[in-house]
């Protein structure tokens, strides 16, 4: 009876994992810019891998007896340190000035650095006509 | 239960190669630089996965430590990598000077 309930939360954890892995991957490949491509690339594959790693680590604990604390490690500075990396490359990347999509409206960072143009609703609201207009343009 | 926890496991190895695959493509053909180190960073983390599912697959728990390791040469890498793109230089020894 246990084994059937440990194999099944196992199951489950290493199922969800290749699925956020699969997201991941679907997103890196179909999103149009490099700002969207990071929102894919660290927040869905680090849960999966998480995801992935506590089921290895509960196989582990159940068939093996063996407490692993290095899993556990692992997936805490997992945890930690894939925000920080990600956080890095966009600040990179936008001190590199790499464009953003063109349907873009609204990017903060660039207005609190240069300062200029203090974005209100009816400037964001315009902007989205003007996006939309372009849009079907093309 | 074993042998359906084998299949489970030998289904998500196919998946996560399936992705490392993709992640390959976009490493290749990414417009810019920075597209490629964020990529290469999910491959790190998703290789640490794929190594956690072989170490079921050997039954063994010799390569767990290996995980760790690639998670914190991939992180390192990373931070590097974006020092470098940004200024051209990994380690600054005068922080204060702002050019």
């Amino acid at each position: 009876m246990i084994e059937i309930i440990i194999v099944s939360i196992a199951t489950l954890l290493l199922i969800g994992g290749a699925f956020f892995t699969a997201i991941a991957a679907i997103g890196v490949i179909r999103l149009p810019d490099t700002y969207t491509r990071l929102h894919a690339a660290s927040k869905s594959s680090t849960l999966g891998v998480g995801m992935t790693l506590l089921g290895v680590f509960t196989y582990f604990a159940y068939f093996h007896a063996e407490i692993d604390s290095q899993l556990l490690l692992a997936i805490i500075f997992l945890f930690v340190s894939s925000p920080v990396g990600a956080h890095m490359i966009a600040r990179s990347a936008f001190h590199s000035d790499v464009e953003p999509y063109k349907l873009t409206i609204l990017n903060e960072l660039k207005r609190d650095e240069t300062g200029s143009e203090i974005e209100t609703e009816e400037s964001v609201r315009l902007k989205i006509e003007r996006s939309k207009d372009k849009e079907l343009d093309d | 239960m074993i042998g359906f926890l084998n299949i489970i496991v030998i289904i998500c190895i196919i998946v996560f190669a399936l992705s490392m695959l993709g992640m390959v493509y976009r490493v290749i053909k990414g417009p810019t630089l920075h597209d490629r180190v964020i990529t290469l960073d999910a491959f790190g983390v998703t290789l640490m996965g794929m190594m956690s599912l072989v170490s079921i697959v050997l039954d063994t728990t010799y390569l767990l430590s290996v995980i760790m390791l690639i998670g914190m040469i991939g992180f390192i890498g990373t931070v590097g990598f974006a020092k470098f793109l940004e200024k051209g230089v990994i380690i600054e020894n005068d922080r204060d000077n702002n050019s």
